[in-house]
This record gives C-alpha cells, structure tokens and sequence, in this order.
C-alpha cells in the first residue's frame, strides 16, 4: 500500500472524532448526541485497526472487538435511559434535563 | 488502487458522518450513520482485518441501527422534530472542537509520518494458528481470542449480561 501511511489513517479518524464531538456538544436532540458518541467510537477503533495492520500485531483487532461490544452495551444502556426521561419528562432536549442543577 | 479506494471510502465515512450531525430529521440521520458505519466496515477490510469488518457491518449497522430506529419510532417525536435543533453556544464549541482537531491532528500527523506499510511476509507472520501453518484472519482471531483473551472475553460476556439486565430494568414501566 505505497503513499498511504499510518498518518493518513490516524488522520481521518481525528476528522472522524472531531465530527463526533461536534455534534455531541451542538446538537440539542439527546438521541442525536448517542449517535455521535458511535462516531467517535468507531474513531478509536480505526486507530486501533490501523495500528494493529502497521506494527503488524493482531492484538488491536481484539481489543477493538471489546470496544465493539462496550458500545454495544452503551447503545443499550443509553437508550433505556433515553425511554425513562421521555416517560417521565416528555421531552428529548438536553436542555430540559435539569433536575440536578444546583 | 489502495490509494483510490482509501480516498473513496474516508470521503464516505466523513460524508455520512457530517450529513448525519447537520441533518435535522432523526431517522435521516440514522441512515446517513449506516452509511458512515458501511464505510467504516470497508476500511477495516482494506486493512486486512476481514472479521472486525464483518462484525463492524452486523453490530453497528445492523443491531445498532435498528435499536436507534426502534427507540425513535417508540418516543413518538412529533413536534420535537421542528424545534430549535441547535444550542446557543455553538460557535465557541464548533470553535473549540476545531483547536482539538488541529492539535491532535498535528501530533498523529508529524508523530507517524515516517511508518512504512508492512511487508507480505510481515503480514503473514501475525496469522498462524496452533500447529504453525499460515491460516486466515478470521482463524487466527478465533485461536488467539479463546487461548490468550480468554479472561476478558468472558469479563465482556459478563458485562453485556448486566447492560441487557440494565436496560430491561430502566425502560420498563415502573410499578
């Protein structure tokens, strides 16, 4: 694979991570901000893959198999929350979750 | 040939990922993150990891993504479609996200400028399996996941049983 080196991975996964990020912190629909936080977990395991083909080392190929199924349990777990607020809120904005502010 | 499918497939994933952030209808945006998620499966197989790409497919696109549909249909949106979909403050933190990129991708950028892809025979020496022979990818992750993984593997099963447990308790109605 001459011309693509380990940068160019790492680099689009940063893009990836950053797009992520963005809309976690502007976007105000909670489900919305659960599917950004999978766009930077799939960032983390293009690393992952990426280095685990340059070394080569198969051991990043499983770790990212965990991180796979940690987010999995996230999705899970993140989305029962999400039906409890509704239930007891009606709402999906962030914003609107304030129950704890001080 | 790499060069092109490796540009083809990040225009993809960035494509999806930014048109499903900026899309206002939500179940636009799942499919624009099936879309990203697709890309990111091929990528994974361009870099010869053929199973994470196969279960990046079957776990994000298609058990992840119906969860989110599901999960959308059930809270009947409505009007919440129509509202405001941005926060005040996004500027400072579009601004913010931006000095991160730029900063992490500088170091990823000048920390790894010189890493020479790997030879065949390199590749070849991480995919051997128990009696020494040369097997597929899928083989070798299948040996090394079960012999050297074989404590976290059963920690995660053990945590996806509490997640399930977890996501019954909370989503159910409470009597």
């Amino acid at each position: 694979m001459e011309g693509i080196g380990l940068n160019h991975y790492l680099l689009l996964s940063a893009m990836l991570f950053s797009i992520g990020a963005i809309g976690v912190l502007v976007r105000r629909n909670v489900i919305l901000v659960l599917m950004s936080l999978e766009l930077m977990f799939n960032a983390g395991n293009i690393n992952l893959i990426a280095v685990s083909y340059f070394r080569p080392d198969l051991t990043g190929q499983i770790f990212s198999i965990f991180t796979i199924t940690v987010a999995a349990a996230e999705v899970a777990i993140g989305l029962g929350l999400v039906i409890a607020l509704f239930r007891n809120k009606e709402a999906i904005n962030v914003d609107e979750f304030n129950v704890l502010k001080g | 040939m790499d060069q092109v499918a490796f540009y083809v497939i990040s225009a993809i994933i960035l494509g999806g990922a930014l048109a499903m952030v900026s899309s206002r209808a939500l179940v636009r945006s799942v499919i624009w993150m099936v879309v990203s998620f697709v890309g990111v499966g091929a990528l994974f197989i361009l870099l010869q990891a053929e199973f994470i790409g196969v279960v990046q497919v079957l776990v994000y696109a298609g058990g992840i993504v119906v969860l989110f549909l599901f999960v959308i249909m059930l809270v009947n949106l409505g009007d919440f479609q129509r509202m405001e979909y941005l926060h005040r403050q996004w500027l400072p933190a579009v601004l913010l996200v931006c000095l991160l990129f730029a900063e992490v991708g500088f170091l990823l950028w000048a920390g790894t400028q010189d890493t020479v892809a790997p030879t065949a025979e390199q590749l070849d020496a991480t995919l051997r399996s128990v009696d020494g022979s040369v097997v597929g990818n899928v083989e070798t992750i299948g040996m090394v996941l079960y012999t050297d993984f074989i404590l976290p593997f059963e920690v995660v099963s053990v945590l996806l049983l509490v997640a399930m447990i977890g996501a019954i308790y909370l989503a159910k109605k409470q009597v």
